[in-house]
C-alpha cells in the first residue's frame, strides 16, 4: 500500500461498537468486490462481561464468527494487521477511544462516526494524529468508500445501491465532501456520469474536521489511478481556500470539479444553523459564492448551481476519454449477495412451513391476541389471571365466579414447596410428546435428597 | 449543535465562578441583576439592596453589542434613574444594525468609574488557542485593531510554561495583574469549553482589581455533557438563546422541542408564511443544496422555510413534522389562487429508511387532503436510500388514492430537478 492509500482490498478493520448491521453491511460489501479475506477484523463491545466473545456474520452464503473483544487493548494484541478503526462510539466517549486507537502503533486510520463531539476533543485529536502521522475522518460522519476495497461502516448504504452504484470496482474518480448524507448521492451521480469513484471519502460537517478537503484531494492527486477530482464544499470555514492555493501552487494538476453549497445562505436570517455545524458564514471570504468564485478563477471546473454539476462531470470526464488519459473502467457482473431471510419474507419471495402450530395464542400481528383478545386490551381493561387462563386453556372468556375460582386456586397452592423436580419433569417430558414411560421415568429420575425424599428414603 | 452565544449575565457568573481557581486574587463584585419584561422592580430592588447604595449600569443583555452607539446604555445611574429606564425600554421593539426585535432583558450592574479601558479576547483555530490583547480596549478597539496583540498558544500547551509575558509590550506597573489575570481567563476558557471569549473593555481599579465591564462569549454546546457542574444544573441549563429579533414561532418551538427530545434530527425555520415553495427535505447536505437551488433559480421570495430531518427519525417523528409544515402551507390558500409546491426531496440516504420515513409522511398527507387541495398544493417527490422502490411507490399510491398532484422521481433524476420542474410549471402559468 502506498502513502497515499488509505486502504486497499486486504484492509482490515477494528469496529468500535457492536453495529450488527453496519458489520454485515461491510461484509456483504465485501463479498460482492470478491475481497478474499472480510474487512472487519474484530468488533469491540466494551460493555460485555468476556474478553472474547463472537459474532455470526454472514460471508455470502455461508455463517462465520467476527471475535468481539471488551478492550480494544485486546483486540489490537490479536489483530496486528487490522489499520482501521471504525469508531461507533457515542459523542461522549469517541474521545477516549479514538484517542487510545491513535496512540496504538497498528492502527492508522480511525473514522469517528459520532455527532456532536466537543470541538476542542476533537482538535486534541488532530494533534495526536498529526504527531503520530496518523488519519482521522469525521467525526459526524458515514465515513468513505474505495470502491472494490474498503467501505467504512454504513457508507454507500445498502447492497442494491452499491450495486447501482458500481461501487464492487475501481473506476477513475477521487471524490470527497464534507457532508455525508450527500456523498452516496455523488457516488450515484458519479457512476451514471464517469466510469465511477476510485475513492470516496465524507470528511464530516463539523467545524474542526479531522482530515480536510484538501488531504483527500493531495492523495488523490499523488495516486495516479484516479484521473479526475470531484468535490462537493460547503459555506463556512476557509478550507476551500486550501485547495485554490493548492491549485495556484501546481500541487492540484488533476482536473477538479467542484462546488460550494450555500449559496442560499444570502436569504436566511442571519445566525441561522444552515446544515452542519461547521456551516456558518464568519465572513465574506467564507460565503459560498465567494469560494465558487474564487475557485473559478484559480482555475477549477465550477458549475453556475448545483443544479449542473452532474453535466461538468460528464463533460471533464468524456474530455479525459477523448484525449486518451483516462481508459474507462471494465465493468464485470459482481456477485449475488443471498436475500437475508427477513428481507426475503418481507418482499414475499420465500416461504416456510411453520414448526409449531397453536390455536390459541397468535404473535404474528403487531399486538399478540390470546385466542383473539389483543394482549394490550387485557392490560389496559385490567383483566384478571383468571381470565388469562380461560383464554388460553379453554379458549373463552369465562365467568367472572369462574375466574375468581382460578385465581383462588392459584392464590392457595402457589407455593409447592421447593424444589419439584420431578413432577416437573414428568410434565416437561409430557409435554414434548414423548410416551408415559418416558415421563415418568424423567420425572423418577429426578427423585433425590431435595425432592421426594421420603420415597428416595423409602427406597433404601 | 454548534458554537452557541450566551447571556452576558451567564458569561460573567461563569467567569466569576471559574476565574478564582486559577487567579485567585480575582475578586468580582457578583453583583449582577436581570430585569425582564414581568420582573418586579420594586422586587429586584429589594433583592438587590446594592442598587440602591452603589450608581448603576443598565444595559441591554440580548446577545448584540455597540449598546452605546444604540443609545441603549445607561450610566452612572442611581436607582431611580434605572427603574425609569426599565420602564422606558423593555418591551420597546426597535433596530439594531437591520434587525428589528423587542427589548426583553436588561443587565444591572454597578458603574466602575475608570479612566483606561482594555481589550482581551480569546478565540480558536485548528492548532491554537489565540490571545488577541490590546491597551486600546472599548469603542475604539476596531479602529485600532492594528494596535491589537495576537498571542498563539499551542493546543495542549500548559498556559502556567507559557512566555505570555515576552510575547506582550511592556505592561507597567500592571503586570503583576494582567499576566495572571490573561492566564487565568485562559484556563477557565479551556477547561470551560468556551469557543470564543471577549472582555471589551475591563478596568482596572485604584486597588488593582480587575473588573470585566462588558462581556460577550460563546460556549461549544457540544461539550455540556463535561460540564454539568459549572454549566447550571440539569433543572435550569444553562441557556443558548436566540440572537436579537429572532423569536420561534409556535411550530418552529415545537419541532425544536422534538428535535431536542430525539437522536435523529428536526430543524425547521419559517422564512415567509406566504411562501408558494416549501421544502421537507432529508439530510443536512441535500437541504442546503435545495434552497441553494431554490434561491438560484429565482424563487427566493417565494421560498417558505428551511429545514431538514436526518438520522433515521422514526415514522412518528417524521409524521409530526411533515404534518407540521403541511398546516403552515394550508394555513391559508395564495391570494391570486396561484398553486404552491411542496418538494419532499432528499439524495439517496446511506441507512435512513425510505419507506418508513414517507410512510409518516405519507400518513400526514393522507390526514390533510382536503386542506391540501383547498390549498392547491402541488407536490414533488425526489429521494433513493434503502427501500426507496417501496418508499417511491407509496407516494405515488397517495397521489392516485387522493387526487392530489403528485410527481415521483427517483434516483435516475437529477437531485434538484424537480427544481427546475417547479419553475418550468410557473412559466408555463404565466
Amino acid at each position: 500500500m502506498e502513502d497515499y492509500d488509505l486502504f486497499d482490498e486486504n484492509s482490515q478493520a477494528i469496529i468500535y461498537g457492536f453495529q450488527a448491521r453496519a458489520i454485515q453491511r461491510m461484509l456483504d460489501f465485501d463479498f460482492v468486490c470478491k475481497r478474499e479475506k472480510p474487512s472487519v477484523a474484530a468488533v469491540i463491545r466494551p460493555t460485555q462481561a468476556a474478553a472474547v466473545a463472537y459474532h455470526k456474520v454472514f460471508w455470502g452464503s455461508n455463517e462465520i464468527v467476527v471475535p468481539v473483544y471488551k478492550t480494544l487493548q485486546l483486540a489490537i494484541k490479536n489483530h496486528p494487521k487490522a489499520d482501521v478503526m471504525v469508531n461507533f462510539a457515542s459523542f461522549r466517549s469517541a474521545y477516549p477511544t479514538s484517542k487510545e486507537a491513535l496512540e496504538s502503533d497498528t492502527i492508522r486510520t480511525v473514522a469517528i462516526i459520532a455527532e456532536g463531539m466537543p470541538e476542542r476533543q476533537t482538535r486534541q485529536l488532530i494533534k495526536i494524529a498529526n504527531e503520530r502521522n496518523k488519519i482521522i475522518i469525521g467525526p459526524a460522519t458515514v465515513g468513505g468508500i474505495k470502491a472494490g476495497a474498503f467501505k467504512i461502516g454504513n457508507t454507500a448504504g445498502t447492497i442494491e445501491n452499491i450495486e447501482l452504484s458500481k461501487l464492487y470496482r475501481p473506476g477513475s474518480v477521487g471524490f470527497v465532501s464534507k457532508s455525508g448524507g450527500l456523498s452516496n448521492e455523488m457516488n450515484f451521480m458519479i457512476s451514471q456520469t464517469t466510469d465511477g469513484i476510485y475513492e470516496g471519502i465524507a470528511i464530516g460537517g463539523d467545524r474542526y474536521p479531522g482530515s480536510q478537503l484538501i488531504d483527500h484531494l493531495l492523495r488523490y492527486e499523488a495516486n495516479p489511478k484516479i484521473k479526475m477530482l470531484v468535490t462537493l464544499g460547503e459555506i463556512g470555514g476557509k478550507d476551500e481556500y486550501a485547495i485554490i492555493d493548492a491549485i495556484k501552487a501546481g500541487k492540484i494538476t488533476k482536473p477538479l470539479v467542484i462546488w460550494v453549497a450555500g449559496t442560499g445562505a444570502r436569504i436566511l436570517p442571519a445566525g441561522l444553523q444552515f446544515g452542519h455545524a461547521g456551516a456558518m458564514a464568519g465572513s465574506d471570504m467564507e460565503t459560498a459564492e465567494a469560494k465558487n468564485k474564487a475557485l473559478r478563477e484559480a482555475g477549477a471546473i465550477v458549475p453556475d448551481s448545483y443544479e449542473d454539476l452532474d453535466k461538468m462531470i460528464r463533460q471533464t470526464f468524456e474530455n479525459l476519454v477523448k484525449e486518451g488519459k483516462i481508459k474507462p473502467a471494465e465493468d464485470f457482473e459482481p456477485p449475488k449477495v443471498p436475500l437475508d431471510f427477513n428481507d426475503a419474507t418481507r418482499l414475499g419471495v420465500v416461504r416456510r412451513p411453520a414448526d409449531v402450530v397453536v390455536s390459541i395464542s397468535d404473535d404474528r400481528g403487531e399486538i399478540v391476541t390470546f385466542n383473539q383478545v389483543p394482549l394490550d386490551k387485557i392490560i389496559r381493561e385490567n383483566k384478571s389471571i383468571g381470565y388469562v387462563i380461560g383464554l388460553l386453556w379453554f379458549k373463552r372468556e369465562l365467568p367472572d365466579f369462574a375466574q375468581q375460582y382460578i385465581e383462588m386456586v392459584i392464590k392457595l397452592t402457589a407455593d409447592h414447596g421447593p424444589a419439584v423436580s420431578g413432577a416437573h419433569n414428568a410434565i416437561i417430558t409430557a409435554r414434548a410428546g414423548k410416551d408415559l414411560m418416558s415421563a415418568l421415568a424423567s420425572g423418577i429420575l429426578t427423585i433425590g435428597p431435595r425432592f421426594g425424599g421420603a420415597v428416595s428414603d423409602a427406597a433404601k | 449543535m454548534a458554537q452557541k452565544n450566551i447571556y452576558e449575565y451567564d458569561a460573567k457568573m461563569l467567569l466569576a465562578k471559574e476565574l478564582p481557581k486559577y487567579y485567585p486574587e480575582f475578586k468580582y463584585h457578583n453583583k449582577l441583576a436581570i430585569a425582564e419584561s414581568d420582573t418586579d422592580l420594586e422586587q429586584l430592588v429589594k433583592d438587590n439592596p446594592w442598587i440602591e447604595t452603589d450608581k448603576v449600569v443598565v444595559k441591554p443583555d440580548q446577545l448584540f453589542g455597540k449598546r452605546g452607539k444604540a443609545n441603549l446604555l445607561l450610566l452612572d445611574a442611581n436607582c431611580d434613574e434605572m427603574k425609569q429606564f426599565c420602564v422606558d425600554n423593555l418591551d420597546r421593539v426597535c433596530e439594531i444594525g437591520n434587525i428589528r426585535g423587542t427589548l426583553k432583558r436588561l443587565l444591572i450592574e454597578p458603574f466602575i468609574p475608570h479612566e483606561k479601558e482594555y481589550y482581551v479576547s480569546i478565540t480558536s483555530d485548528r492548532e491554537n488557542d489565540i490571545i488577541h490583547f490590546s491597551f486600546e480596549g472599548g469603542i475604539f478597539v476596531e479602529e485600532n485593531w492594528d494596535k491589537v496583540i495576537h498571542i498563539p498558544v499551542p493546543l495542549g500547551k500548559d498556559i502556567n510554561f507559557f512566555d505570555l509575558e515576552g510575547k506582550l509590550p511592556d505592561l507597567g506597573e500592571y503586570k503583576d495583574v494582567l499576566i495572571p489575570f490573561i492566564k487565568g481567563l485562559f484556563q477557565v476558557y479551556v477547561d470551560q469549553d468556551f469557543a470564543f471569549f471577549e472582555i471589551n473593555p475591563f478596568a482596572i481599579t485604584e486597588e488593582k482589581e480587575i473588573v470585566p465591564l462588558d462581556v460577550k462569549a460563546r460556549l461549544d454546546d457540544t461539550a455540556i455533557f463535561l460540564h454539568g457542574d459549572t454549566w447550571g444544573n440539569p433543572d435550569s441549563p444553562i441557556e443558548f438563546p436566540a440572537g436579537f429579533g429572532q423569536t420561534m414561532s409556535e411550530e418552529e418551538a415545537m419541532i425544536h422541542e422534538l428535535d431536542e427530545k430525539t437522536g435523529a434530527s428536526l430543524k425547521l425555520t419559517v422564512l415567509n408564511r406566504e411562501g408558494r415553495v416549501w421544502t421537507m427535505v432529508a439530510g443536512g447536505g441535500a437541504s442546503v443544496i435545495y434552497t441553494d437551488t431554490v434561491v438560484d433559480l429565482g424563487f427566493g421570495n417565494e421560498l417558505g422555510n428551511y429545514g431538514e430531518y436526518s438520522g433515521n427519525p422514526s415514522r412518528e417523528h417524521t409524521e409530526i413534522y411533515a404534518q407540521t409544515i403541511i398546516d403552515i402551507i394550508t394555513e391559508k390558500p395564495d391570494p391570486q389562487g396561484k398553486p404552491k409546491y411542496l418538494i419532499i426531496g432528499g439524495g439517496i440516504a446511506n441507512f435512513t429508511d425510505v419507506k418508513a420515513t414517507f410512510t409518516g409522511i405519507v400518513s400526514a398527507i393522507k390526514k390533510s387532503v382536503d386542506k391540501l387541495k383547498k390549498a392547491n398544493v402541488k407536490i414533488f417527490v425526489r429521494r433513493g436510500g434503502p427501500n426507496e422502490k417501496q418508499g417511491l411507490e407509496l407516494m405515488k399510491q397517495v397521489g392516485e388514492e387522493t387526487g392530489i398532484p403528485f410527481e415521483v422521481y427517483d434516483r435516475y433524476t437529477h437531485m434538484t430537478r424537480v427544481v427546475e420542474l417547479i419553475k418550468k410549471a410557473e412559466e408555463g402559468k404565466t
